[in-house]
């Protein structure tokens, strides 16, 4: 039985699903962090799969790009969480409502 | 069929590992087993001829991010569980709403991949390249097509590094 493109379709959908669920039901802003890594990587799975299935690199590039822009964004978003740390003591995002309108 | 045991395998591993991320109580036991299902997705990148965004993988995600977050949840020592939730139903009918578009994507993922087979195109883009091998056309294509979007990306990092610092610094 061959492995389709279809078949890193959905288990990159899955991935994203199971990071999605991290991201709404989860209180501790470090998991929700975690889990919008996984998201990120389920994008990667996807773009290397058409970049296989397409025998074209360019879907590996983006990919590449994908992992540079997760790392600025994991670098200043534990910065943030540090510093609301100090602040308040706490890392749930129900108490992060600082900015609020 | 050796391909499909293997892909099973790692998915089965990659959503495996996800899933425990998302529900685990400790934190550090969550960010282990994020560097786990980072390494399956390599190992899934290296099934799909991608050694090196493997390699980058392992380094950059299992290496370097993973070591910034467990720094991060040593630094923050909590007293109390942060999951108490005063209202736990709050975000049902958003949740029920997102569930459903992602299923009929699913359902339109399944249709139309299992239907009609996945038309190739005929993509030229390798065979115009002067060189061969994965991680030399990775890199051509970086210094050629894709140079300003590389130097964007450097820029980024460099504004990502110093805003990381100011924001977790105490005094300046």
């Amino acid at each position: 039985m061959p492995i389709t493109p279809t078949h890193y379709m959905l288990l990159s959908a899955a991935l994203f699903i199971i990071g999605v669920i991290g991201v709404m039901v989860r209180r501790n802003i470090i998991i929700i962090f975690m889990s919008i890594e996984l998201i990120l990587n389920a994008v990667n799975i996807n773009l290397v799969a058409f970049s296989a299935q397409l025998h074209n690199v360019i879907g590996q590039v983006f990919a590449i790009f994908v992992i540079a822009v997760a790392a600025a964004e994991a670098a200043v978003g534990l910065g943030i969480i540090l510093a609301f740390y100090r602040n308040k003591e706490s890392v749930n995002i129900d108490e992060m409502n600082l900015m609020r309108w | 069929m050796l391909q499909a045991i293997a892909f099973y395998t790692i998915a089965a591993f990659i959503l495996g590992f996800a899933v425990l991320v998302v529900t685990t109580k400790d934190t550090v036991h969550s960010v282990l087993f994020l560097v786990l299902d980072f390494l399956f997705v390599a190992a899934l990148y290296v099934m799909l001829n991608a050694q090196f965004l493997a390699v980058i993988q392992i380094l950059v995600y299992a290496g370097g991010i993973v070591v910034l977050y467990l720094f991060v949840v040593m630094l923050v020592n909590l007293k109390r569980p942060p999951e108490a939730h005063s209202d736990p139903h709050r975000m049902t009918k958003f949740g029920f709403g997102l569930a459903a578009a992602v299923l009929i994507e699913l359902g339109a993922i399944l249709v139309s991949g299992y239907m009609k087979a996945p038309a190739v195109a005929a993509t030229a883009t390798e065979a115009s390249m002067p060189v061969s091998g994965n991680t030399e056309q990775v890199g051509w294509l970086l210094y050629t097509s894709y140079l300003i979007p590389f130097e964007i990306a450097s820029m980024l990092l460099l504004v990502a590094m110093i805003g990381a610092i100011v924001l977790a610094k105490r005094e300046l």
